[in-house]
């Protein structure tokens, strides 16, 4: 996320003897919680999915360096793996359609209305993202009024919704959408409006200034959001647990079936990492592309 | 830029302009016209309405009424961005995600205008930023990045070049140092600027014709020497330069001169450097033009000169000048600049001393006491 961050060109000039001490003490509680709920489970996590299963006695590992468990979990669950990454690209896709006009709206043209425009963006956040998704399954369940006026158009291939990838996408987006429109609005707010003026003024469509003014100057929003979505979204389970049949499952389904009912925790550590390692080298590819030429 | 010194400048008419915030008119009727070519200054105190109508002239603000012409074409309903316009905006409004280069060269691309590399270079020496071309606008000065500002709206050869307080921001000395290169720029490119300042030492030495607004109207228009010299409204006189102001009643006229009593005072004034049309005449006098003198001298007066005796109550030395604040019998103070050519030979505060000055430099300006008090709470209140 440091590429997020508004570069100032200048450095601040701070003396040496002022920047030793303070800094690290500040450092202090938050490096305390990382240790404790980030390092040491990493630690773990790794160390178990080297485990070797111990002969005949199912759910029972001992420390080992068992290297095949990460190849052996990849042929099993890839295509779990390549749908996650799919699900989650096209929810991240649809949220970022949905979240920018509305952004655009609540920063540019909402006047009055704005603060309660954000609460209303926030306000699905106080109930439990759970309820909210169980709440998902009436609204698009098979009687439901959506599903009957999509089959009325003969739009469905399977003629129902719930229980289909479509279902998974659709929860996928609703759930993090506010993810995506929060820092979009963020940078959009920040917009000049000034800036718009002087690009009308330097003859400019309307067009043509949103393509070349406020969207290079809304970057840093599009990246912040898409990665809030995007990476949540890939390792998310529950959408796909409460919306989705038994061929859409998600790598985070894996993982939970893995850990909690074949109890085969090396497998399910190492799928763990693996999927990290994965969004980790995707993140910063899309980082580093972003951050070359278009933000600011 | 010789190439565009040929090109066919034309005159910008405001014809009524108005523009209404709710009740109020921020500009009023506004009828005017800017030569072609002309280095144009709209100068007045702060809220007048100059912002406004500069914002209509280049489609950022819709007139509420009246009409806005370039020679024979009315713009008035075209969008900002299909006017033959551009603006120099107070806080520049430089695109910070673009480099000075594309800043520069953003119109002509929208306005696929070819050969852009050759014309924003030529721009970019013109306002001698050329090593400058590949930086990002934070990272220039306040005075380079003004003229990227200038640059950015000149390249694009408008008729009418708009330019709001462009120099506010900057420094008294790099002020003084833009003014005369935004006067340079204006002779070598040959647009018509139309330049937005509440300066007015600043809009004097820049401008061919100087228009004093207030309150959404034009006052008065002309060039600087002249509405300094002659001007028509007490708010002019006051705005433009300091005057001393004598609020009187016309007693009488022989031949060109005009006799006025003030406070028991007999004042000349000449009929061709009369406003007032009534009775009611305010006299009016710049510091500079009045003579401070001892009592004594009170013989050596040149005949027709009109006197004013009192009491100095200030002085104040400034090097090139000394400023007396003299006291009059009925309790005004007059406001006077001699010029430091004599050495040592000063009135002292407490000095009885005698003013005179030429019937020549006097005007008249319609009104009475009201209107004297009323203009200065709003000049008080206003810069
Ligand atoms: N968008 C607006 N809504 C309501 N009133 C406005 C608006 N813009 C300007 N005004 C009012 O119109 C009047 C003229 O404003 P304007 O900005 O033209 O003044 P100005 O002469 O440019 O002043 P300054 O020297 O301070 O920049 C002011 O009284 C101002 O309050
Ligand atoms: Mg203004």
């Amino acid at each position: 996320m440091v590429a997020l961050l508004p570069s100032t060109g200048v450095k601040p000039q701070v003396s040496p003897q002022k920047r030793s001490r303070t800094g690290y003490f500040l450092l202090l509680p938050g490096m305390t919680w990382l240790a404790i709920f980030f390092a040491i489970p990493f630690v773990t996590l790794f160390l178990t999915s080297l485990q070797a299963p111990v002969a005949g006695k199912s759910g029972q590992y001992v420390p080992a360096f068992q290297v095949s468990n990460y190849p052996d979990a990849l042929i099993e669950y890839w295509p779990q793996f390549l749908k996650s990454f799919i699900y989650a690209g096209i929810a991240t896709a649809l949220a970022l359609l949905i979240a920018y006009p509305l952004a655009y709206f609540i920063a540019f043209k909402a006047g009055r209305w704005r603060a309660l425009m954000l609460v209303l963006v926030i306000a699905p956040s106080f109930a439990s993202f759970l309820l909210r998704t169980y709440a998902w399954k009436t609204i698009l369940a098979d009687e439901g009024f959506i599903t009957s006026f999509f089959n009325a158009l003969h739009l469905l291939p399977d003629d129902r919704i719930l229980n289909t990838s479509i279902a998974v996408i659709a929860g996928l987006t609703y759930n993090f959408l506010p993810f995506m429109i929060l820092p979009l609005y963020a940078a959009l707010e920040k917009v000049d409006p000034r800036l718009i003026e002087a690009s009308n003024d330097l003859y400019a469509s309307a067009f043509t200034t949103f393509r070349k003014v406020t969207w290079p100057l809304s970057l840093p929003g599009v990246v912040a959001g898409t990665l809030l979505t995007f990476i949540p979204a890939t390792g998310d389970y529950i959408n796909a647990e409460l919306l989705g049949s038994t061929q859409d499952r998600m790598i985070g389904n894996v993982i939970q079936t893995n850990f909690i009912e074949f109890r085969d925790y090396p497998t399910a550590s190492a799928l763990s990492f693996v999927l990290m390692a994965v969004i980790l080298v995707l993140v910063f590819t899309y980082i580093r592309r972003a951050g070359t030429e278009d933000l600011v | 830029m010789s190439e565009s010194s040929g090109r066919n400048i034309e005159d910008l008419h405001l014809k009524s302009l108005t523009k209404k915030f709710g009740e109020v008119a921020a500009v009023d009727d506004l009828t005017l016209t800017i030569p072609a070519g002309s280095f144009f200054a709209l100068l007045g105190a702060s809220g007048c309405g100059k912002t406004t109508t500069l914002r209509m002239v280049a489609g950022l603000e819709d007139p509420t009424s009246g009409n806005i012409v370039i020679g024979d074409k009315d713009i008035t309903h075209l969008r900002a961005f299909q006017r033959p316009v551009n603006t120099v905006f107070q806080s520049y409004a430089l695109f910070p995600h673009l480099d000075i280069f594309e800043n520069v060269a953003f119109g002509l691309r929208r306005r696929k205008v070819k050969d852009v590399d050759q014309k924003v270079n030529a721009m970019l020496e013109l306002v001698e930023l050329g090593p400058m071309a590949r930086r990002k606008p934070s990272q220039l000065s306040g005075g380079q990045q003004q003229r990227v500002a200038v640059a950015r709206a000149l390249i694009n050869e408008p008729d009418v070049l708009l330019l709001d307080e462009p120099l506010g921001a900057l420094d008294l000395k790099l002020r003084r140092q833009m003014q005369i290169e935004l006067k340079r720029i204006q002779v070598e490119v040959g647009t018509t600027f139309v330049h937005v300042t509440h300066d007015q030492e600043e809009a004097m030495t820049m401008a061919d014709t100087v228009a004093v607004m207030n309150a959404g109207r034009i006052e008065q228009m002309g060039h600087p020497a002249d509405i300094y010299e002659l001007p028509q409204t007490v708010f002019v006189a006051n705005f433009l330069g300091q005057s001393n102001l004598f609020a009187g009643s016309r007693t009488g006229q022989s031949g060109e001169v005009i006799m006025v009593d003030s406070h028991g005072m007999k004042f000349s004034v000449l009929s061709s450097r009369n406003s007032a049309r009534s009775d009611e005449i305010i006299v009016g006098i710049r510091p500079e033009k009045i003579v401070v003198r001892d009592l004594v001298d009170r013989d050596n007066v040149p005949s027709g000169h009109n006197i004013l005796e009192g009491r100095v109550t200030d002085v104040s030395y400034t090097g090139v000048s000394t400023q007396y604040v003299v006291e009059t019998s009925w309790g005004q103070d007059v406001t006077v600049f001699e010029q430091n050519v004599i050495v040592g030979d000063r009135c002292e505060v407490g000095d009885q001393v005698i003013l005179h000055w030429s019937p020549e430099h006097t005007f008249g300006l319609a009104g009475g006491e009201t209107l004297l008090h009323k203009t200065a709470q709003v000049l008080a209140a206003g810069v």
